[in-house]
């Protein structure tokens, strides 16, 4: 059966005004290779918020992040229909600046991707790509986006050093601090701690809240207890549509649809 | 059977091994081994005939038993003959004398014998007075050295005038220290190192050969670099990876197999004939109907080089990018890079070594290659350098010696081919610990990037 047409009315689809959303998905459809992976989704994300995607593997919650960064665009095989509005413009028009937009939509990986450089280097990437800067004015951001991603402290001492010679959950840190840097608007976050141990994971949760106050964050996760403990706002996706979405205490203790009820308690899948 | 074939595996390895290390053994000691002054030998033959010479190697008689010895003796100018074959069993005396001497000289090639006087303009010297002031005189760079003449007599007692200027060096090795045999051994290498060929490639030095394969193999890499790095970027990160990609791609694995022979055909029918002779016609029409690009030179024997290792490039270099994870593309992309930004910033930093990689496997396979070069511009003495304080400097028209085809042309267009054995192994081994520097330095190259990165791999 498929999905009403405006799905927004219903009570179990939480939307957001123009004022309180800063990105609007609107019956956004992508397909790869002409495998259809998203249809018709409508999702509106909160400002200054944390938004969770959960939904068993192969739903699209990664794909659906993706495609607010536009890094389809490196596939050639994707094809989308419908819109994505950030801040009232369409992602997808003619005349967005690509590289703007993913500056101001950073991202972070399932696997920490810093680059083979120094710790220094990694976080000052995106800035060399803008326009000159001093340098002093340069170390004044890193410091402080390495102290936004609270690995300051920790690396200090050894800025110059290869990024590759951290752990695996200081590199994370060493990733969302070298998108902060670049100042986005909005974070994505895709399964940023499934590949780290308990206690570094523990410290990304905690990193998420307190971006908040600076920027709104989307994370994509498996983990539900993750969701439920550092999200806002959770939308559950299930085969590429959107099936329930609202305030994570509802949907997490009392949700309207057996389906996301079935997912969360693990009788689904 | 499950239990030999570990063993079989291992024998595998220590046979290549152990063929490698007999090839460089043979090469080391033979090609080392010329340049240490080998003991003289004055032989009375049962004729009452006296031969003075290095004894160089003893085989077996052709029609009767006993064994017959190879002498060097040199003295083509006495009796047109550098080699004697000896029956050992004809030897009523074999003696090494102190003063037996040893002339490297030209045009006639060695003296083996005595020397009786030195003459110059005031005075004239006999016994170890003449050898100090021979000693002497050669100390001394070849234009400064005075006129005189020395007096030579051979083994058998034929008299000889020979003039100072035809004399490289000289040396008595009967009475040499160990010491001064070391000396004298560094020198012969160095010379071998550092001068230009006589007599027709059996003499003197391979600088030339050693300067032109190394200039030849660089203009290479600078021309085929830029190039495959390029076709690789577009095959792996531009290119749809569709049918048609991976049929180029086949097609350039394929390149790599075309025997060599088939490129110089190529260089010599497109760059020489074709490009060269057009570019005659249009810029140096003066100077025809000699040709300045019209015919082989260093530019289109690396050009047709640069070919033939294209395909090694793209492949290394290929390679190297499609290990880069896409994760670091994607990271990137996403701090706000442009595709070339991208590019330029991540990917071709981390594909650095394996570029490396395919500068070693060009420059292993350019250095060694001869037959195309045959086609193309590699000559068997090339009267200028490539490189010289003439403007623009780099001639790149200009023929060029090659150690490979040196090596060829020493082996077998040589006069004399008992003397040109060792300068064969001496410039293969010299080939081989040039392609190892060159190697070597890239490698090293290679190992500090990675170093420098925290790289593992």
């Amino acid at each position: 059966m498929l999905a009403p047409p405006h799905a927004l009315n219903a009570a179990y689809l939480t939307h957001f005004s123009a004022e309180q959303s800063c990105l609007n998905i609107e019956h956004f459809s992508l397909a790869y290779a002409g495998k259809t992976a998203l249809r018709e989704l409508t999702l509106s994300v909160p400002r200054h918020r944390v938004t969770a995607f959960i939904g068993p593997s192969g739903c699209g919650k990664s794909t659906l992040l993706r495609a607010i960064n536009r890094l389809h665009d490196l596939n050639e095989s994707a094809t989308h229909s419908g819109r994505i509005a950030f801040e009232g413009e369409d992602i997808y028009a003619d005349d967005m600046h690509v590289s703007e937009l993913r500056r101001r939509i950073g991202m972070v990986f399932q696997t920490p991707n810093p680059f083979p450089m120094s710790i220094y280097e990694n976080v000052a990437f995106g800035l060399r790509l803008q326009k000159r800067m001093s340098k002093r004015k340069r170390d004044d951001i890193i410091e402080w986006a390495l102290t936004s991603a609270a690995l300051w402290d920790e690396v200090k001492d050894r800025l110059h050093k290869s990024a590759w010679q951290l752990s695996g959950g200081q590199q994370q840190r060493l990733v969302i601090a070298r998108t902060l840097a670049v100042q986005p608007d909005i974070l994505l976050l895709d399964e940023p701690a499934s590949a780290l141990d308990p206690i570094s994971t523990l410290k990304i949760e905690e990193l998420i809240r307190n971006l908040k106050s600076q920027l709104t964050l989307i994370l994509v996760t498996h983990n539900m207890q993750q969701a439920a403990r550092v999200s806002d706002y959770t939308a559950f996706l299930h085969d590429g549509k959107l099936i329930e979405y609202g305030p994570t205490d509802q949907v997490f203790t009392n949700p309207h649809l057996q389906r996301t009820e079935d997912y969360i308690t693990g009788r689904m899948i | 059977m499950s239990r030999l074939w570990p063993w079989l595996c291992a024998a595998s390895v220590a046979l290549s091994l152990l063929m490698l290390a007999a090839l460089l053994t043979l090469l080391l000691t033979r090609g080392l081994g010329h340049f240490w002054p080998a003991t003289l030998e004055s032989v009375t033959l049962d004729s009452g005939e006296i031969i003075a010479g290095e004894a160089v190697r003893e085989t077996p008689l052709p029609h009767r038993d006993g064994e017959e010895q190879l002498y060097f003796t040199g003295n083509r100018d006495l009796d047109g003959n550098r080699w004697r074959w000896v029956a050992i069993d004809h030897i009523a005396e074999r003696g090494a004398p102190r003063t037996l001497v040893r002339l490297e000289r030209s045009p006639w090639g060695d003296f083996i014998g005595y020397l009786s006087a030195f003459e110059s303009a005031s005075e004239r010297l006999e016994g170890d007075a003449a050898w100090h002031a021979l000693t002497a005189a050669l100390a001394h760079p070849t234009r400064e050295r005075p006129s005189a003449t020395l007096v030579l007599q051979s083994a058998a007692g034929e008299m000889l005038r020979q003039p100072l200027n035809e004399i490289y060096r000289a040396h008595r090795p009967n009475a040499m220290s160990w010491w001064e045999k070391t000396r004298y051994w560094s020198q012969g290498v160095w010379q071998f190192l550092s001068e230009g060929p006589r007599a027709a490639n059996t003499g003197g030095g391979v600088w030339p050969a050693i300067f032109g394969t190394v200039l030849m193999v660089m203009v290479m890499s600078v021309i085929v670099m830029p190039f495959g790095v390029l076709a690789a970027i577009y095959l792996n990160e531009i290119a749809h990876q569709g049918r048609l990609t991976r049929l180029v791609r086949i097609g350039v694995r394929n390149l790599a197999g075309v025997p060599s022979i088939v490129y110089g055909v190529f260089g010599l029918g497109v760059f020489v004939y074709g490009i060269g002779s057009s570019l005659d016609a249009w810029f140096f029409s003066d100077s025809l109907p000699s040709p300045t690009f019209g015919t082989g030179g260093l530019l289109w024997a690396s050009l047709t080089l640069a070919l033939l290792t294209l395909p090694v490039v793209i492949v290394a270099t290929e390679e190297g990018l499609a290990r880069i994870p896409d994760a670091q593309r994607e990271g990137a992309v996403a701090l706000g890079a442009t595709r070339l930004e991208m590019l330029t910033r991540v990917v071709l930093p981390m594909a650095a070594p394996a570029m490396l990689t395919a500068v070693i496997l060009a420059v292993a396979r350019a250095a060694g290659e001869v037959a195309p070069l045959m086609l193309v511009g590699v000559a068997k003495l090339a009267p200028q350098m490539p490189v010289d304080d003439e403007f623009p400097y780099l001639h790149v028209e200009r023929k060029f010696m090659h150690l490979g085809y040196h090596l060829f042309d020493t082996a077998f267009h040589g006069e004399d081919m008992q003397t040109a054995i060792p300068l064969v192994y001496a410039t293969a081994l010299l080939l081989v610990v040039i392609v190892l520097v060159l190697n070597l330095t890239a490698i090293f190259l290679r190992h500090h990037l990675r170093h420098q990165r925290g790289q593992s791999c």
